[in-house]
């Protein structure tokens, strides 16, 4: 099994297989949103729906990491409620400490995801029942730091991350920086995916024992994962706790969100098919479509339902698909 | 690998006499817990298990043991149900709103939630097993659609429920309820199944390797669809336990106290694989318990609410890794 081998054999069909579909349903999404709102019929109504698509689609990009691995990553969410109401409770409207706690966040982050990753690899606490865990911990660590009411403010510098953009952009008028953090993410994200550590992490998820026997560290690789998604949820709370303010519920669902995004992008749960674009694409989607509905005046609450129902038809169609091309 | 293979049955024989199993493990840890609670709850001037105490922690374990049942048949055929918490919640506004405070509706009202909750464990069933839908995005994805209809439909409490409905939820047989008794009935008659009787042995086999199943002649589909109605089923008598005690349907009733995770974490706390063909019901008893316990701990030392989901995530965290440890050291990798 040579390099050039695997990568003749992996590229090209990947992204023709399991990209084009979310890749045409988002298509259609968009142009339907032209047709929907006024918003959306220059480019910076696009930008404004890219914008509050980035924490999700960064999310997303984690989320696969890991369950691209065979794994799952629950606590997400809860992560990223707890990093949101740390850097509030830290910064507390002081714009020196701006700096500081957001690379704390970052490293609260790293940590959360290193302590998913070696339990599930050298206990051998299935990922689900870890991250579980992980997600009781935080969720009932966060409350009682905070004693249930989230306290102090973030700065107006880290809220720029999440709110604001570089003014003065011919055409498109305003970039917002959470744009330019998500295409940085998105092409470090390919470029790892390419890179001979990102394809072993995808044959982990097809078959471990195989990555093994050939000699790839495959508990390394497993935890990497979920140091990729525990960062993930940091840079996600930067944003979202620019864009939203500071909650409590900031990260509420999160990561069942975020879980349909990446199978919505053709994502295989238990691992070792599917691509981190596809699974971008479908955070985007899945917030297009919310945004569809909210247009067409569906109401609020059947945004669930309508999650449910997509999620359900695109792993049939998928699995459908996918019995019909095996012999 | 033939050196293993060899070494295994023999590695297997000599620690069985003394190995134990974790259903028995879960039972010491329950026991530990009570002693170690009642002399942490004693040295506070109170005492633990009194007539409050144990009524209080079988109460709190009877909704959840009722759901982890049925969480623990669909998990031994290596599938899962997410869908259990929001289905107790459309379930108890179905039951209170049927009966809307009328005695004579009790019994039609009953029919028709179990018979509703049937039929979505059979739509969880289906999906799962005809459309190939993986049983967490299966049944996540049922969960979301009935939150959708609940969110839209309903804002609040709803439905009433006539008094005599209530003596489900109230009554007792000394510091026992009433509702405990049906709930291990149900778990005896459920464990008789699963150990005692071939459909049980089906399910273990399914949980155990699918494929190998099915070529031994066993329909596969059939055991998974069963599995998940009797799964929802149970969701179901869990919600009309509910609605006796809380005299109406309330649409978030199952997911305020987190009845999916909840119960996925006692199956898995009870010693069950979380891949499915090893455990059983009288292991999440246990686990169920245990949970129930340390609750009803917590509350008699005045502990913070929130510390509780800290220890609790800890301790599933904890077991789990001990089961696997056990596991390891049983198939010697």
């Amino acid at each position: 099994m040579t390099q050039t081998e695997t990568q003749s054999q992996s590229r090209r069909p990947k992204l023709a297989s399991s990209t084009i579909p979310v890749l045409a349903v988002l298509a259609v999404l968009l142009v339907a949103l032209a047709f929907a709102g006024s918003a959306y019929q220059e480019p910076a109504g696009y930008l404004a729906l890219l914008k509050r698509a980035a924490p999700l689609m960064i999310l997303a990009i984690g989320q696969y990491f890991v369950i691209v691995s065979g794994g799952f990553d629950l606590s997400v969410g809860s992560l990223v409620t707890a990093e949101v109401v740390i850097a509030a409770r830290l910064i507390d409207g002081d714009e020196s400490a701006t700096l500081w706690v957001m690379l704390l966040m970052l490293g609260i982050g790293a940590f959360v995801g290193l302590v998913n990753g070696a339990i599930t690899t050298r206990l051998l606490v299935p990922s689900f029942i870890v991250t579980l865990g992980m997600l009781l911990v935080l969720d009932g660590a966060v409350f009682l730091w905070t004693g249930g009411a989230p306290r102090g403010a973030l700065s107006d510098s880290f809220r720029t991350v999440g709110r604001q953009g570089i003014d003065g952009v011919p055409v498109i008028g305003q970039l917002p920086w959470s744009v330019v953090v998500l295409a940085v993410i998105v092409v470090l994200a390919v470029l790892f995916m390419r890179s001979p550590t990102g394809r072993t992490l995808l044959a982990v998820g097809d078959n471990e024992t195989a990555v093994w026997l050939g000699g790839g560290r495959v508990e390394r690789l497993r935890t990497l994962a979920f140091v990729l998604s525990g960062l993930s949820a940091a840079v996600a709370a930067i944003l979202l706790g620019g864009f939203a303010g500071v909650s409590a519920q900031v990260g509420d669902g999160l990561e069942f969100r975020v879980i349909t995004a990446v199978v919505l992008g053709g994502v295989v749960l238990g691992g070792g098919r599917g691509s981190v674009v596809a699974a971008m694409a479908g955070a985007l989607t899945l917030e297009s479509l919310f945004s569809l509905l909210n247009l067409l005046g569906v109401a609020g609450g059947l945004e669930s339902t309508v999650q449910g129902v997509i999620i359900i038809a695109a792993v049939a169609y998928a699995a459908v698909n996918w019995r019909r091309k095996k012999p | 690998m033939t050196a293993t293979a060899t070494r295994q049955p023999v590695r297997r024989h000599g620690t069985r006499k003394f190995r134990l199993t974790p259903t028995m493990s879960v039972y010491i840890a329950l026991v530990v817990l009570l002693v170690a609670g009642s002399v942490l709850v004693g040295m506070r001037g109170g005492v633990l298990l009194d007539h409050g105490g144990i009524l209080n922690i079988l109460t709190r374990g009877t909704v959840l043991g009722l759901v982890a049942i049925g969480q623990t048949m669909v998990i031994l055929t290596g599938s899962l149900d997410l869908s259990v918490a929001y289905l107790i919640g459309l379930c108890s506004l179905i039951a209170a709103e049927t009966m809307a405070g009328d005695p004579g509706m009790i019994v039609p009202a009953v029919l028709l939630t179990i018979g509703f909750a049937a039929v979505v464990g059979l739509v969880n069933g289906l999906v799962i097993t005809a459309l190939k839908v993986n049983a967490f995005i299966a049944t996540l994805g049922v969960a979301l659609i009935i939150r959708g209809y609940l969110e839209n439909t309903y804002t609040g409490p709803a439905g009433s429920v006539p008094r005599g409905f209530q003596h489900l939820g109230y009554d007792r047989i000394g510091p026992i309820p009433v509702s405990t008794v049906v709930m291990l009935v149900l778990a005896v008659i459920v464990w008789w199944y699963l150990t005692r009787t071939k459909g049980g042995y089906h399910v273990y086999a399914v949980g155990g390797d699918e494929e190998v199943a099915r070529l031994s002649g066993i329909r596969t589909g059939r055991t998974i669809v069963t599995m998940h109605v009797l799964c929802s089923v149970m969701a179901g008598l869990a919600a009309l336990f509910l609605v006796s005690r809380l005299g109406s349907g309330a649409p978030y009733v199952g997911t305020d106290a987190g009845y999916d995770l909840e119960s996925i974490a006692a199956v898995v706390l009870g010693g069950t694989l979380l891949s499915g063909g090893r455990g059983g019901v009288a292991g999440t008893i246990g686990g169920v318990l245990i949970l129930a316990t340390l609750d009803t701990i917590f509350d008699d030392l005045g502990v913070t609410p929130f510390l509780k989901d800290v220890v609790r995530g800890a301790v599933l965290i904890v077991a789990v890794a001990l089961y696997a440890r056990s596991q390891l050291a049983r198939r010697a990798r």
